[in-house]
């Protein structure tokens, strides 16, 4: 899968809620777009993911 | 020849900017010709705006607009006056944002924010001691009435939550994101791409401390969304946020939305 222009390689079966999980990014703070759709935070649990997929993760962090 | 002079369409007899001085103005007069001040004469065309200020007098209303224009590159002020845009946050980057829209006459602001002004907001937000106490909404909207009368400012009072996005900012061209903590720029970022399918969003991450000036950039990581900042540094125990590099983002997002509504979509 390639994530943020990176190549990596996912779980079988592994959805956006676990892989956000494992790679340790706060749920609460990002947005999220799979092949150029954002994807709503409510279903962050029911996206699978698969190999051809094309992740861009936008992390926010304080201050304005 | 048909020369636009202070906002109004006139037919001139002359073939430079110095000799339509001399028949409309004053000797002393400001000549701002295309959006550059010229100190010598210059030959006109057809369809040129010409402004020409005199100094220490206060101009008519109708003229006033054309003159506070009149540095702008020529033809965006039409287009800016037909642009709404949308700041949710007046903090330091939202009350920073909206003075510089103002200032280039976009024609329609939306001033969103709950809280008021205190003193340490004073580091870097676009607000005075006249104004500690009061609603943000209005102090913003006091300061860019005096300076800029032609636009229209709409204030809502209100936090912004996820089921109040659709009715507030429905009906405007880009939302500017403004907020201060993580989890509400996150928020209004998936709730406005969401909810309102051709809107833009002009978001910020990364300002805090005295890192660089150099690393606040604009990119586009989403289809509709544009993110101004460093990325990285965010306001934390042992970095605070302060005015050079929060005006300098707000810089980036001012420039952004200007970009977008003239119809110019990368960064």
């Amino acid at each position: 899968m390639q994530v943020n222009g990176t190549h990596i390689l996912i779980d079988k079966n592994q959805t956006l809620f676990d892989f956000l999980q494992s790679q340790s990014i706060d749920v609460n703070t990002i947005a999220v777009e799979r092949n150029g759709e954002i994807i709503p935070r409510s279903t962050y649990q029911n996206v699978v993911l698969s190999d051809e997929d094309t992740l861009e993760i936008v992390r926010f962090v304080g201050g304005g | 020849m048909i020369i636009e002079v202070n906002g109004t369409k006139q037919d001139l007899v002359c073939q430079t900017a110095f000799e339509a001085r001399e028949q409309i103005g004053n000797k002393t007069d400001l000549v701002i010709l295309n959006g550059f001040q010229i100190e010598k004469d210059s030959k006109l065309s057809e369809n040129d705006t010409l402004t020409l200020i005199r100094k220490g007098t206060m101009p008519e209303q109708t003229e006033l607009e054309s003159m506070m224009m009149a540095r702008h590159t020529p033809n965006v002020h039409i287009k800016l006056k037909e642009g709404k845009v949308a700041i949710a946050g007046l903090g330091g980057l939202g009350s920073n944002i909206a003075v510089m829209l103002a200032r280039i006459g976009v024609g329609q602001l939306l001033l969103v924010d709950f809280d008021i002004v205190e003193p340490s907001n004073l580091n870097r937000q676009s607000y005075y001691i006249s104004h500690l106490g009061m609603p943000k909404t209005m102090a913003l909207k006091n300061q860019l009435k005096e300076i800029n009368p032609f636009i229209k400012i709409i204030t809502q009072n209100v936090k912004v939550t996820e089921n109040k996005i659709l009715e507030l900012f429905n009906g405007y061209d880009i939302i500017c994101e403004a907020f201060d903590r993580p989890e509400a720029k996150s928020m209004l970022v998936n709730g406005a791409l969401n909810q309102l399918p051709n809107m833009r969003i002009v978001s910020a991450s990364g300002m805090a401390g005295y890192e660089s000036s150099n690393l606040i950039k604009t990119v586009m990581p989403m289809k509709r969304l544009y993110v101004c900042g460093d990325l990285e540094n965010g306001a934390e125990i042992g970095k605070g946020l302060m005015a050079p590099r929060v005006q300098i983002c707000a810089g980036h997002q001012a420039n952004m939305v200007l970009r977008l509504l003239l119809d110019i979509k990368d960064v």
